[in-house]
């Protein structure tokens, strides 16, 4: 048995109305507000805190470049522990994996794990493609929507090689739908079609408006200890079981296979090795969806289903309430919110179903819980399984 | 007056740029394991060996993949919309971005057969597109 065992003991998000900040307010008093409620939730205090791990795209030129610091300070704390690993939005379920391992390792006790983003409020969001400097010079002149094109290739390669369709993608959209209607704290929540999603513009073939996910302001928090600390505290701890992260590409052209999400087949396979579990002990899945494809690719790189069955697996609304396999209950980055970076959503989500907080949208006896983030486009794959015993 | 976004040319990039002026599209080699790779690299990606050269390529290939930008990247590109993103698999092995130049998007297919030609955008900058080569 392991000395220090690395439990997760407290979440928060910040509400959001119409996918914006119920007031206004800025992109750090957001992550304040969701550390505050995530300690709370833990049954610590900001003065506990030794560990600070946060990525973003705020403050960049500025102070986001250096965010760890930047947020240290205005937390006022002093941390011996620190990680702002941008891989994009996947960097949570590498924190969750940094934070488990520096906690066992003794080099924190107390780790807090934040994000925030006030792009809706702002309309900050970046649509014109990345400046053509670098690598990007071999990219961005042609004019590829960003960040929908890439995917939108994705899309195109793997319907040509297997015969997936915009219905397959359709189902995914719908399904996830289906559980926002059941958050009260969903975005979107009118009931939706397949031939709703048909009937939003198609922004960049083969994928549809209603195949992207929204765009809102966010902010959440994580807190992690030892089981030992969590026990003490009398709070439930969910425990991380395995973890795993990689990346292949960073360039659409530079991805080795577009039909495959190579990195999300590493960081899997390592995550349920360490977990010594299979796909069948898996209650409930946070699967990160930019989009539609994000998810088809990613069940099949997990190994939920063989690669080019992702879209008979997700066929006749399995991952809907009820179906087969639940599949993003808060309604995801579709139907709740997308914040830039979606994956400490993901992590909080699958907390609060393992501990049974999810009212009409509870996954019944959800004991363990995979969560997979994805950064860049299509790029970085990092995985969790968290489990509540 | 060119308003799309040009390539910041930087010193490892230069060759690649000037050649391209020239329209002839360049390709890193590498002697040790004889594959080619693009983007210019200063150690192969292949087999990390520093034992490069250029070669010019056939500019020849075949489409890989592929989207329809209905929803222009930008401003500067609307005029344009709806055009051709593609991924193009050159002959040589490697992938690149770029346009397909077509009066008829919905004509595009995955694995047409496309050739390189030459768009002289500034002065300064000749960025390589494809159009589908004639069966
Ligand atoms: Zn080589």
């Amino acid at each position: 048995m392991k000395k220090r065992e690395a439990v997760i003991v407290g979440v928060a998000d910040v509400p959001l109305q119409n996918g914006k900040v119920t007031e206004s307010l800025s992109v750090l008093q957001v992550q304040a507000r969701a550390a505050r409620d995530a300690l709370k939730d833990a049954g610590l205090s900001m003065g506990d805190v030794d560990g600070l791990l946060t990525a973003g795209m705020w403050g960049v030129p500025g102070p986001g470049q250096l965010p760890t610091l930047t947020l240290a300070e205005y937390f006022g704390i002093t941390p011996r522990y620190m990680d702002a690993t941008n891989i994009g939005g996947s960097a949570f379920e590498a924190f969750v994996a940094h934070a488990a391992t520096a906690i066992e390792a003794g080099r924190c006790d107390v780790a807090l794990i934040t994000y925030g983003s006030t792009q809706k409020s702002e309309k900050s969001r970046n649509l014109a493609g990345r400046p053509s400097v670098l690598t990007m010079q071999y990219e961005t002149p042609w004019g590829m929507p960003t960040p929908v094109g890439g995917y939108a290739m994705a899309a195109k390669r793997h319907m040509h090689e297997y015969g997936t369709t915009s219905t397959h993608l359709a189902e995914i959209a719908v399904a996830t739908r289906k559980w926002a209607q059941r958050n009260p704290a969903a975005t979107m929540r009118d009931p939706l079609t397949i031939d709703d999603v048909f009937a939003s513009p198609m922004i960049s073939d083969p994928l549809h408006l209603l195949d992207a996910c929204l765009v809102t302001d966010g902010g959440g928090a994580i807190v992690m200890t030892t089981a030992e600390h969590a026990r003490a505290l009398g709070r439930p701890p969910v425990y991380v079981r395995g973890y795993g992260e990689s990346n292949t590409h960073w360039t659409m052209s530079g991805m080795p296979d577009l039909a495959r999400l190579t990195a999300a087949e590493i960081a899997g396979r390592e995550a349920f090795r360490m977990a010594g579990i299979g796909h069948d002990a898996i209650d409930v899945a946070q699967i990160y969806d930019s989009f539609t494809i994000t998810v088809l690719l990613t069940l099949e790189a997990l190994g939920f289903c063989k690669r080019g069955e992702g879209g008979a697996f997700v066929s006749g609304q399995r991952t809907a309430p009820g179906g087969a396999f639940p599949l993003n209950t808060s309604g995801g980055g579709l139907s709740c919110c997308h914040p830039g970076m979606l994956g400490i959503f993901l992590l909080i989500e699958a907390v609060r179903q393992l501990r049974g907080e999810c009212g009409e949208r509870q996954v019944q006896n959800a004991r363990t819980a995979l969560v997979h983030g994805t950064g860049g486009t299509l790029s970085s794959g990092a995985t969790c399984i968290l489990s509540r015993s | 007056m060119y308003e799309k976004p040009l390539p910041v040319i930087d010193p490892e990039s230069q060759p690649y740029w000037d050649a391209l002026k020239q329209h002839r599209l360049l390709l890193k080699h590498c002697r040790a394991c004889e594959r080619f790779h693009h983007y210019p690299r200063e150690l192969c990606p292949h087999c990390h060996s520093d034992d490069l050269e250029w070669k010019q390529a056939a500019g020849t290939g075949r489409i890989y993949t592929y989207t329809v930008a209905r929803r222009p990247a930008g401003p500067a590109f609307k005029p344009d919309a709806p055009y051709v993103v593609a991924l193009v698999e050159l002959d040589e092995g490697p992938r690149m971005m770029t346009n397909i130049v077509t009066t008829d998007v919905e004509s595009v297919r995955i694995d047409q057969r496309v050739t390189v030609q030459f768009d002289d955008v500034t002065p300064e900058v000749t960025l390589p597109k494809f159009t589908v080569s004639p069966v």
